[in-house]
């Protein structure tokens, strides 16, 4: 058996690179995988405490985070395709309209 | 045995998780974001979660992984600059605080875990069948509050990524242009 805490470690350092990301990164698809990257760390948390605890609870909800995160990914693709089309670009730096 | 294929899988999650990071072609980058969600679903099954995995494989690395390769070839391949060059030190300061939050959670997570009483793990707790049984009894009503979601969401994006075009209910050309 893999001690649980192994498996919080990993999902840390996963969220870590994907917030790394989301600060570093300026185009607007790049920050969205790590927007993923950082749900998915936090449903491998999620998994590991389920498991740990051997309660299913927290498997359901990483179920409704599999849903939302698609939901997510459909309308927010759709938010960038439709900004690439109006302004032909997906650099975040440039994309400032609602900057005072 | 087990341990060295959660840490052979562990790095390779890790070298997909900075993949991602530090692509210049957001084509590598979503096929570097494919390999960190499928070690991840194989993750899931060595947690014994067999239903999560699957549904890991199907949604994200079929269909999320899918539609961020759709939308890169339909923006094209050349999307900017790595990184900001407006302001050079948003760079320096990003990677600080990224390490310091890494620092922040591993902390909090490493080592202060209570140790469950029972006996946990059993290796059907995460069947299709279990969940089933959960999600159908106690969570039936978020499941299908989930549904309405999904169904805006499929509304939204359709209405969201149409071509856009101005309506002109006055104007007698716009007739004939179409």
């Amino acid at each position: 058996m893999v001690p649980t805490t192994y498996f919080l470690i990993l999902a840390a350092v996963i969220f870590g690179i994907g917030a790394v990301g989301v600060l570093v990164r300026r185009n607007a698809l790049i920050i969205f995988m790590c927007v993923e990257m950082m749900l998915n760390s936090v449903n491998l948390t999620l998994v590991a405490l389920a498991n740990h605890w051997g309660n299913l609870d927290g498997q359901i909800f990483v179920f409704m985070v599999m849903a939302v995160a698609a939901a997510e990914v459909a309308v927010g693709l759709a938010i960038i395709m439709a900004i690439a089309q109006h302004k032909d670009t997906t650099n975040v730096d440039e994309i400032n309209l609602l900057k005072w | 045995m087990t341990l060295l294929l959660f840490a052979a899988l562990a790095l390779v999650a890790l070298v997909g998780a900075v993949g991602v990071l530090v692509s210049r072609n957001p084509v590598h980058s979503a096929l570097f974001l494919l390999l960190n969600f499928a070690m991840i679903a194989v993750m899931y099954f060595l947690l014994s979660a067999q239903f999560l995995g699957m549904v890991q494989v199907l949604v994200y690395a079929g269909a999320i992984v899918v539609l961020f390769l759709f939308v890169v070839m339909l923006i094209g391949g050349n999307i900017g600059p790595l990184r900001s060059e407006s302001r050079p030190l948003a760079r320096v300061a990003a990677i600080t605080l990224g390490a310091l939050f890494l620092l922040a959670i591993v902390l909090g997570v490493a080592g202060n875990l209570p140790v469950a009483e029972e006996a946990v793990g059993a290796p059907d707790a995460g069947s299709v069948q279990a969940i089933g049984e959960v999600l159908f009894t106690t969570y039936v009503l978020p499941f299908e509050l989930v549904g309405i979601l999904l169904m805006a969401a499929m509304l939204g994006g359709i209405v969201l990524a149409r071509r856009y075009i101005p309506y002109r209910p006055h104007d007698a050309n716009n007739e004939e242009e179409r």
